[in-house]
This record gives C-alpha cells, structure tokens and sequence, in this order.
C-alpha cells in the first residue's frame, strides 16, 4: 500500500508528469471534437492523420527549442533564432531559385549548405557578442532579431522567393520510412544533441557554467567557449528549422518566417522544466513542451476557436501547466505526505539539562 | 598591536568616477556624439524641436520603459507591457465609443493595466514561477482582450481626448505635448521613488539577492508584487498617451513594442540579472532609440528592410562603445 | 537565579527535507543575559534550527515560545520584528548596495518620508568605528572581502537592538582581531540583558564566551551544559560521540625534519618578482616538492591574492613564475591546472561550488574539466572516486546525488576539497581549508595535508588561524599590506607570538626572538 502510494507520488511528482497529462487532456479534446482525430493510416507507405501532422509541424519548434535549451541552461537566451531561420531559409531558397534545374540533388544540397554555413556565422556572431565581448544575451541577440529580419529580406530583395524544387520540398512534407522527412529530422537532431551532452561530458560542462561560471572557470571549464558554442548550435538548429518552414511552403518570405518562434521556443523550454536563470536542462521537457504548443496551436485552428479569443485561450493554457507543475501551487492543495527518511544511528539516551 | 586597518582599500582620487556610475556616463557621452553627428549630417537636426518630439513621440515608449525598470531591477521581466499598453488604449476607445464619460473612462483605463500587473505579481511570488512566463501568458491574455473588444482599429472622437492630445504646451519658439510632460514627470517620481523610498531600495535589494533581502527580513512578496503592479500601472499610462497621440485604439498596435522596452532599459546600463541600474538611464536607453529612429527617418532613403539592418547596426556599434568605454575606466 | 525565565524556547523541533531528517525533536532554551553556544559536527542541524527559528522553514513539529508566548514566524522580517535578529552562516547580504544600505536597509532613517541619505552614511560610520572597521560606507560591499561582509553583517545584526540575537559562525572568516572586537561587542550586549545564540567550531571561543552548551549530534539533542561544568575534551565527546583519540595524534604531524632534503633540487614552483598593481606588490617565493608553506598575515593582507596570482585566477603583470625550472606563463585557471596546480578558493559559495548540481558532479567537475568534454570520466570510475571520498572526509549525508546546496557548510567545504584531491595536483592551494569545518574533520584535513606532502604534494596553505598554519607548514610566508614581508623557517623556535610580531612590526629583525 505505502509502496503503491510512493510509486504514484514518484510518477505525479515527475517534472514531466503535468505537461504530459495537459497535453493527453488536449488531445483528448480534439478526438471528442472530430473522433477521426485520433486515427493514422497508412497510405502508399506513409502515415496520415492528425496526430502525425501535428508532430510533423512541431518539428521546427522543437529543433529551435533544443538549441535554445543549451542558451537558456548557460544562463542565456538567444532572441535571434527566428531571424537566423529566416536567413538560412531564405539564403537556400535565393540559391536554389537561381538555379537551372531546381530539382537537382545537388543544387538543393550546396543550398541548404550554403544556408546552414550563414547560420552558423550568424551563430557564431552571437556567441562573440555575449563571450567575447560580455554583451547581455538578451541585447546581443536581439540586435540579430532586428537586423537578421532585415537580412533576410535583403537576400530576397524585400520579395517572397517562391521555388519549385522535388527535392528541397521533402525536407517539409516528404516521407522516409513511412515517416514524414520533419519528423525523422527532428528526431535525428533529437537525438544528436541528447547524445552530444548526455554522452559526453558537454551537458554537465554547460549546466556548470549555466550554475555558476565564475566556479566553473576556476575548476578550469573554458567557461567561454561554452557559451560561444551554445550560440552556434542554437543557430545550426535554427537554420535546419528555416529550411523546413520554408519547403513547407515552398517559399521564402523574410518577414514571416519564423515570427514569434523564439517566445514559443522559450516557452517550451520553460514548460519542459529547465530555469531561465540557467543551470540544469532537460531535452525530452523541451521536446514535450514543443509538442504541447504545437498541439495547442493545431487546436486552435482545429476545433474553429475563433481567432479573436485563440490567445486568451493559450495564455489560460500556458498558465495552467506551469501552475500544477509548480511546487508551491501544488504544496497549497496537498496534505503533507510522509516522506521517505534515512535512518539516523541513534543517539545516546541521554539527554541532559541543567538549571537555568 | 598594530590596527591595520581591515582590508583598506588603495587611496581613490576624487576625480574617479565611482565604477557603478560608468555605464551610465558612459552611455551619456555617446548620446551627445550620435547627436553631435546628427546635427553635423542633417541641419534640420539642430533644431531643439527635434529633442523635444523624441519625447512627444515616444513618451509612451518612455513611460513603459521607467515601469520596466522597476522590474528589471529586481532580475525579474515583464512581456506582458505591449500588450497592456494595446488593451488599454482599446478599452479607451470603446468605452468613449459607447459615450462613457471621459473621468470614468479615464480611471478604468488606469486601473486594469495595475490589476493585471498585480495578479501577475501575485502569480509570480505565491506560486513561484518564473516571471517570463507569467507575463508572457499575461501578454497573451491582454492581446486576447484586445482582438475580443475588436479586430479593428476604434477611432477615438471624444472632445476630452482629441483637445488633449492636440493641446500644444510651448515653450519659447518649440512645443511639447501633454503626454510628453506626463512621461517627464513619471520619470521623476520614478526615480524619486527609487532613490529615496523603502520601497525602491527594497527593489534593489531584491535584485542583488533575493534570497539574501529575504533573511535580512525585507519584504521581498510585498515588493515583488508592488513592481509588477507599478509596471502594470505604467503601461496604462503608456497606454493612453499612446491613444492620445493616435487618437485610436487598434488591436495589433504595440506588437513587440515589450522588446523595444527591455533593449532600452537596458543601453541605459541596468543589468537584467537585476540589482544595478538607474531611471536615468532608461531615460538615456530611451533617447537612444529615439534618435536611432529619428536619424533614419530624417535620411529618407532607406527602404523598411535596410531600416532594420541600420538599426542593428547603430545598436551594435552603440553596445560596442559602451562596453568598450566601460571597460577602459575599469 | 532559579527564577530566572528563559526569553525563547524552542521544545520538541523536528525539521524533515526530502531524504534527511535535519532536526528530530530538538529543544533550546535561552535566558536572557546569557550567551548560549549551539554545538555539534558538520550537518548537525545547528543552521537549520536557527531557520526553523526564525521561519526561513517551517516546522514539521514542535512549539515555539518568545516570552512565553508561543510564536511561529512566517519569514525573517517577523522574527525580525518580533526581536530576533540573526547573522546567517554565509554572509547573506547585498553585495550591490553599499556598505552604509546593507546596514540599515529596511529600516533607513527617514526625513519627511524620505530616506535620508546623509544620516545613514554618518550612522554607518559611527557604527563601525566602533567596532574599529574603518572603511568607506559608500563603496560597494561586493567590493570588501569576506570578512569586512562579515562585520557588517554583524553590525546590522547588533545595531538592531533585538531582546535575542543570532550569530550563526560568525567568526569563521574573522581573525584574532576582529574576533576580539565580536567578544567585546557580545559581553556589552550580555550585560545588557540581551539572549545570544553563538555557533561557532572553535572551542576556545566557547569557552571565552559562552555561559551555556547545547550541544547537538545528527539532528537530535545530545544535551544541554554549563559550561563551567563541562570540560572541553567531554565537549568533543558529545559532540562527536565516540570517544577523542584521534584528535591527540596531530602533533607529531609537523615534520620539521629534513629541510635540508627537502630544497633540494630545483623547486617545483618559483615566483620571481610576481604582482599585479592594486591587488598584491611584487614577490618572491618557491615551493618546493613535499613542502608545505603557510601564508600568515591579517584579513586583507593579500594572502588570497597571492594564491590567485599562482593559480592564474588573476592575471600578473609583472614578474616571472617558474614550474620545475621552466619559466611558464599562467593567463588562465586552465594553465595552471594543465601543469597540476590546484586551487580551492575561500569563498566556496561564488567561487567554489555549483550549487544545482549534485556533490558527485561537483567533485569530479575539475578533472572533467581537464580532461575535455568529448572524454567523460565513466560512471563507474566516477562513483568510485565519490564514494572513496564522501567516506574519506566524512560527507554528510552520503548522498553523491544530493543537490551541493543543501548541504550544510562545512560538508560543501569538504566537497571542494575533494574536487580538487582527486586531480591528484603537485601544488594544492588551499586558502581557508578548514573554514568553518567541525574539529573532527578539520584534524582530518590537517593530517591529510601532512600525509600529502609526506607523498610529495607541496601545499600552499593559507589560513587565519596561525596555529594551524604552524602546526602544518615547513615555511611559513608572511603578509602584510599586500606585500610578502618575509619567510620564516618553521623550527622549534617558531611560535605564534613571534610570528605575530613580524605581522605587526613588517619585519623580522627588530623581533626580541633571535632568529
Ligand atoms: N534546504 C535543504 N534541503 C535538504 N537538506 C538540507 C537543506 N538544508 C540543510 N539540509 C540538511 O540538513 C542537515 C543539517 O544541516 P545544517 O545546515 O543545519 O547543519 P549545521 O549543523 O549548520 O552544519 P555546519 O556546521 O556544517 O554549518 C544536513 O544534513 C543538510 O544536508
Ligand atoms: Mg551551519
């Protein structure tokens, strides 16, 4: 019985245990709404339906939150990734549209190398801004927020560039292994970083500067370095996500895409459980808030929410999941439970007083 | 015994600036340059009128900017500003729309943006989350409201507003507005309130270590929640000097406008870890948007996409000096 | 004097976190008048019965009463209000506000409403002059070094005038001076009428001061003494529980033998000329393999200063350092440690630890570090490093995943020690080891830094305490204002008085003592 009831507190007090059951309770209201919601079928190799969809276009939020983990965790934040996604995306459709044969392997792989070489510079730049020179994560990025927008559409010269390329529209909508290409992207870039931190000693490194940098440069961490190649890999992220916004569309237009991804990418961070002040992180929380945003957007649009109280919608959403998730809200509706105590030797019985 | 005096500190000349000080200064002196470039580029810029329409154009900005101070100092955030300074002027406009009296709207409008910033505060202190997200879900909430008042834009007809709004205050051969003097004098009570109250020390202490302020025995709930509100509070005075100066409410107007706020309060030298930082330099942070945004419109030529490759460029070079010059007197 | 009521008493505390029992079932009563020293090892629970106290935390169990009547206060600003002021272990102040804010905040005097600025500054100065600090009230306190945060803090904490007062190891970071001032600050405020709590792990301050023992033992009241009636070896007994043996063997530690042999050869690490302008002037010193040199002088003297120039943690700006006779350049923490020094700070708080991160994480993060992260130390290896030293220095709880901050203060002293232990460097820097460290484990560590150097690690070992310093250290080097004055050879002539006497006097020659 105790240990049942251990169990269930061990489950319940998970960090994830709350966004998971908000987002199983969203879905669930979708499959009442349209019971079709819930069914995947496989068609000529593929699988269809709405759940799978929704994984599919959480795909970029989930890529950009990711490298935004590895920001938030040493303590930062990067404001710029939207505008990088907008760069990347537009760089590799400018290249692409030049091209004779927009259906060629290759052309799409220079562009898309082109694209991620821009990002990474663009990363790059950001990392220097906040390790080299000590500018505050938020200002530093956000002066790339601005002016990456600009960028952007200035590779287009302030047009949408509108491709026709086989190729570079698989990375949005095409398939592999009956899975849509997003989906196994993104997991592969799951999975990469989660074994670049985890498997190495890289996450505990970050999560070191992201606690304390001034202890971490005196246990002899290169404390910048880190926080250079946190920026990188946000913007590397970011780019992959631009490309796949922009095939989805086959398009590129500078001022749209990507608008607003960083608030959700933060967002999803945070609802995932890692601190913006830095310190520890947790991957598959990110991942879970991503699929929980998309899903709430894809709600949304689904259920016919009108537009105008969409929004109110999100915000009771958004604060409702950190409410059950946070441990003062939650120690307000719970009776003290007993918890498990190592034993203590015990001490002599004497216990001894003197007169006052 | 000798007394050694504990850990004496090497001698200062009285001329050093204080190193908590250079930031600021720092920022100051750049200012007079990018303006000194102004005027030598653009001789229209000579003109002190243009100093004073950086304060008639963006008194709101200014307003909102000295609520998010407060916030900021204490190491916290508040999104939520453009999307309170967009719902109240809404709420303005379609209260004036259905004939309600001036006074009353007035007063309504003044006491939403504080409620919300104090259930957020609330939110924040009680239960612990982190301010980011609790103002983030209240910007979303505000710009709800304002999408569920209207999806368009409410002109605003009333004789109270359109006479304020147009009432000139002149000041020898220039003019200021009404809301340009309601932003000056936020910023001095402002400031005021940070210098020489409880509360804004408090503030402070709050932002150096809240865990510290806490076992010291200062209010650190209390204030929490006061600067939420007072950032609440600023954004409705944001709000409706920016109605005044639009004459509208519009659903989707200050989108964004919470990051303009937060870039400048901090190039005016408060660091967003909280704990340092003063009005003044908002105020700076301020001017130094303004007039960013004043040198490119008085050049003309640049089309929307350079305008915001420009601004980034004179933010960077303008961060970069800063830094720079920060460093040096170290 | 039977009749005398107690001003506080707490009866029956019990205090659980997640996985430990910090308090079962404690009592304290406090007189008034009285100073009442709260005893126990490491961990013990005194910190945590001081919060429960004054509702940092709340109690799982048991009663309060101030006065007689029973109080339960929601935070430190009621127990504050209610007449108890407290000086946390670790200074808990504001490091961005000034000198004269961080004593009177919350209570600033006031004109017309206002905060007057001018008063507080006069106040301030007034205040700690009398407890002989002289400094610039205006200036940052972030600025001052430990132990001016230190006095400060207590400052405010007497300036408030409560009918109890808290000094939670106030003295841990203070040296004979300073200490005095405490002692004469407490007895004044005793005869007043005013009830203080004092934990400290010195016991000659107890026993200087203290009129009354409780003595705690993992959580739980061993018993409460008087301490006339209790002498100190049995004080150790009850605080450590089992009988005191080891505690005798440390004498023989010293090793005065064989200097001879021991600067032989080339030194292993040789300052020439080393400083950097407006933190320490130009010095000189070696250390040789197997050699433990002390570093003597006041708070302040640049003893900290001189470690960080070694250590790279602050860049020189002049003069050369030599490592096996090799000149070398240290820009960086991660030269240094690349040529097997090491460094534990003094201030393990900001400098030292991670606290999010568990105390396995913590103590393996310098050898990670040095290793790169692309080679992560397995986890089998790691647990096996952990486990050795949890047990060898006796951390508790001996939990390798337990968050580093809610260890208490000496058992995180001890994890970054042993960070730096199991990077096995030839030059250990430890300034301030034994900093608020139970005497248990500080003979532990005092032997251990014997039994190292024995191994052929050289130790620079800085501590406020010269009898440990002498105890341990084949040289000792002397500081004073930020200049290394002189080095002394530590043989049988050496006491603390003539060391002293160089500190106070700057030289060694006018001492009566010949050389
Ligand atoms: N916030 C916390 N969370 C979990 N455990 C805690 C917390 N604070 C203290 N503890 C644990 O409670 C026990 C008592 O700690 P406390 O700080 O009271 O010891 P102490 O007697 O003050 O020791 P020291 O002399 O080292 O300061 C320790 O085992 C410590 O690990
Ligand atoms: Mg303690």
């Amino acid at each position: 019985m105790s240990t049942v009831r251990a169990r269930a507190a061990g489950v319940t007090g998970h960090r994830l245990f709350w966004p998971l059951v908000v987002l199983v309770l969203l879905l669930m209201a979708n499959a009442i709404y349209r019971p079709s919601f819930l069914s995947v079928e496989l068609k000529n190799g593929h699988l269809y339906g709405s759940l799978i969809d929704i994984v599919r276009l959480s795909a970029p939020l989930i890529l950009v939150a990711l490298g935004m983990s590895l920001v938030i965790a040493t303590g930062g934040i990067d404001l710029s990734v939207g505008a990088v996604a907008a760069v990347a995306g537009a760089v590799a459709c400018l290249y692409i549209s030049e091209q004779p044969d927009q259906n060629s392997l290759g052309v799409v792989l220079t562009a898309v190398a082109l694209g991620f070489g821009v990002a990474l510079l663009l990363g790059a730049w950001n990392g220097i801004l906040v390790a080299g020179i000590g500018i505050q994560p938020i200002i530093a990025t956000l002066i790339l927020m601005v002016a990456g927008r600009g960028l952007a559409q200035l590779i287009a010269e302030g047009q949408i560039i509108t491709i026709n390329s086989g190729p570079y529209k698989v990375i949005g909508v095409g398939h592999l292994l009956t899975l849509p290409f997003a989906i196994v992207i993104a997991l592969a870039v799951t999975v990469l970083v989660a074994v670049l931190t985890r498997r190495t000693a890289l996450g505990m490194i970050i999560e070191s500067v992201g606690g304390n940098a001034e202890a971490s440069r005196l246990a002899g961490i290169r404390s910048r370095r880190i926080t250079f190649l946190v920026y990188v890999v946000s913007a590397a992220c970011a780019a992959i996500a631009g490309f796949m916004m922009t095939a989805n569309v086959s398009s590129a237009d500078g001022n749209a895409v990507g608008l607003w991804v960083e608030l959700d990418a933060i967002l999803a961070v945070v609802i995932g459980g890692t601190a913006l002040a830095g310190g520890r992180f947790y991957l598959g929380g990110t991942v879970v808030g991503a699929l929980l945003i998309q899903t709430l957007t894809t709600s949304v649009y689904a259920m016919n929410i009108d537009p105008q109280t969409s929004l109110l919608f999100k915000a009771v959403v958004v604060i409702v999941v950190c409410l059950i998730q946070a441990p003062a809200f939650r120690a307000r509706f719970r009776r003290r439970r007993s918890v498990p105590v190592t034993p203590v030797e015990p001490v002599g019985t004497e216990k001894e007083q003197v007169p006052a | 015994m000798t007394t050694t005096p504990l850990a004496a500190r090497p001698g200062r000349a009285w001329w050093r600036v204080p190193p908590r000080h250079v930031p600021v200064l720092a920022t100051a002196a750049l200012l007079l340059v990018m303006y000194s470039i102004g005027v030598s580029q653009y001789r229209a810029f000579s003109n002190i009128q243009v100093v004073f329409n950086v304060f008639i154009d963006n008194g709101f900005l200014l307003v909102v900017a000295v609520g998010m101070t407060f916030v900021i100092l204490t190491g916290g955030i508040d999104l939520s500003v453009g999307s309170v300074v967009a719902m109240t002027a809404m709420v303005s406009a379609s209260l004036l729309g259905n004939g309600l009296h001036p006074a009353v709207v007035l007063v309504i409008a003044l006491l939403i943006g504080p409620v919300l910033g104090f259930a957020m505060g609330c939110v924040i202190h009680f239960f612990d989350i982190q301010p980011f997200i609790v103002t983030l879900a209240g910007m979303f909430f505000a710009r709800g409201v304002c999408t569920w008042i209207s999806t368009t834009s409410i002109p605003i007809t009333d004789g109270f507003w359109t006479s304020t709004a147009q009432h000139r205050i002149h000041l020898g051969e220039n003019f200021v507005s009404v809301g340009a003097l309601i932003a000056v004098a936020v910023v001095a009570v402002a400031a005021a309130v940070l210098a020489y109250t409880r509360l804004g020390r408090n503030v402070y202490a709050i932002g150096g270590n809240q865990q510290s302020a806490l076992l010291m025995g200062l209010p650190v709930g209390r204030t929490k929640i006061a600067v939420y509100t007072i950032s609440g509070l600023c954004s409705a005075i944001g709000g409706i000097l920016l109605s005044f100066y639009t004459l509208s409410g519009a659903p989707l107007i200050a989108v964004g406008m919470e990051l303009d706020v937060i870039a400048a309060v901090v190039i005016g030298g408060t660091l967003l870890t909280g704990g340092s930082g003063y009005i003044f330099g908002t105020l700076l942070g301020v001017l130094v948007l303004s007039i960013i945004q004043t040198l490119i419109t008085f050049d003309g030529t640049l089309n929307s996409w350079w305008t915001k490759i420009v601004i980034g460029g004179l933010l960077f070079v303008f961060i970069l000096l800063q830094r720079l010059v920060g460093i040096r007197t170290k | 004097m039977s009749e005398r009521h107690p001003v506080l008493t707490m009866t029956a505390i019990s205090k659980i976190f997640p996985g430990v029992r910090a308090l079962d079932g404690v009592d304290l009563r406090l007189f008034p008048g009285e100073v009442h020293a709260l005893m126990g090892e490491n961990g013990a629970g005194k910190s945590t019965l001081i919060k429960v106290l004054t509702g940092v935390y709340g109690t799982d169990s048991g009663t309060i009463t101030l006065d007689g009547a029973e109080v339960s206060f929601s935070g430190p600003m009621q127990a504050t209000a209610a007449g108890v002021s407290t000086v946390y272990q670790e200074v808990n102040l504001l490091p961005n506000l000034s000198v004269a804010e961080n004593i009177y905040i919350g209570r600033e005097p006031r004109r017309l409403g206002a905060v007057n600025w001018r008063e507080m500054r006069r106040r301030a100065k007034d205040l700690l002059a009398r407890i002989d600090l002289h400094i610039d009230v205006t200036e940052l306190l972030g600025n001052y070094s430990l132990a001016v945060q230190q006095m400060v803090a207590i400052a405010r904490a007497v300036d408030i005038r409560a009918r109890v007062l808290i000094l939670d190891e106030p003295t841990s970071s203070l040296d004979a001076d300073e200490v005095a001032q405490l002692m004469r600050i407490m007895r004044q405020l005793r005869d007043d009428g005013i009830a203080i709590i004092f934990v400290t792990h010195f016991l000659d301050q107890v026993y200087a001061i203290a009129d009354r023992i409780t003595v705690l033992r993992n959580g739980r009241l061993v018993g409460e003494y008087l301490t006339s009636e209790l002498p100190q070896i049995a004080l150790v007994e009850k605080m450590i529980g089992k009988e005191l043996d080891a505690l005798e063997r440390l004498d023989e530690a010293t090793s005065g033998e064989d200097r001879a042999a021991l600067e032989s050869g080339t030194p292993l690490v040789a300052a020439d000329g080393l400083g950097k302008s407006g933190s320490v002037a130009p010095f000189s010193l070696t250390i040789h393999q197997g050699e433990v040199v002390g570093l003597a002088g006041l708070l302040g003297s640049g003893r900290t200063e001189v470690a960080r120039l070694f250590f790279g943690a602050d860049r020189a700006d002049t003069g050369r350092l030599a490592v096996d006779g090799t000149p070398v350049t240290i820009r960086n923490p991660v030269a240094a440690i690349d040529r097997d020094i090491a460094f534990c700070s003094e201030n393990r708080r900001t400098e030292g630890l991670v606290g999010e991160l568990s105390v396995r994480e913590n103590i393996i993060l310098a050898m990670q570090a040095a290793r790169g992260w692309l080679r992560p130390l397995p986890r089998r290896r790691q647990d096996e490093l952990v486990r050795h030293w949890i047990t060898a220095l006796s951390i508790r709880p001996a939990d390798p995943e337990m968050p580093v901050r809610n260890l208490s203060g000496g058992n995180q002293q001890k994890v970054l020690l042993a960070r730096w232990l199991i990077t096995e460097p030839r030059l250990l820097i430890l300034d301030e080891p034994t900093r608020g460290i139970d005497i248990g484990a500080k003979t532990e560590i005092q032997r251990l830094v014997a039994q190292l150097s024995d191994g052929g690690m050289a130790v620079l070992f800085i501590s406020a305490e010269l009898e440990e310093v002498l105890r341990l250290s084949h040289k000792v080097a002397v500081m004073r204002d930020r200049q290394l004055v002189t080095e002394l050879t530590n043989d049988d002539t050496l006491d603390a008085a003539r060391v002293m006497q160089v500190i106070a006097s700057g030289s060694s020659q006018e001492g009566s003592v010949p050389a």
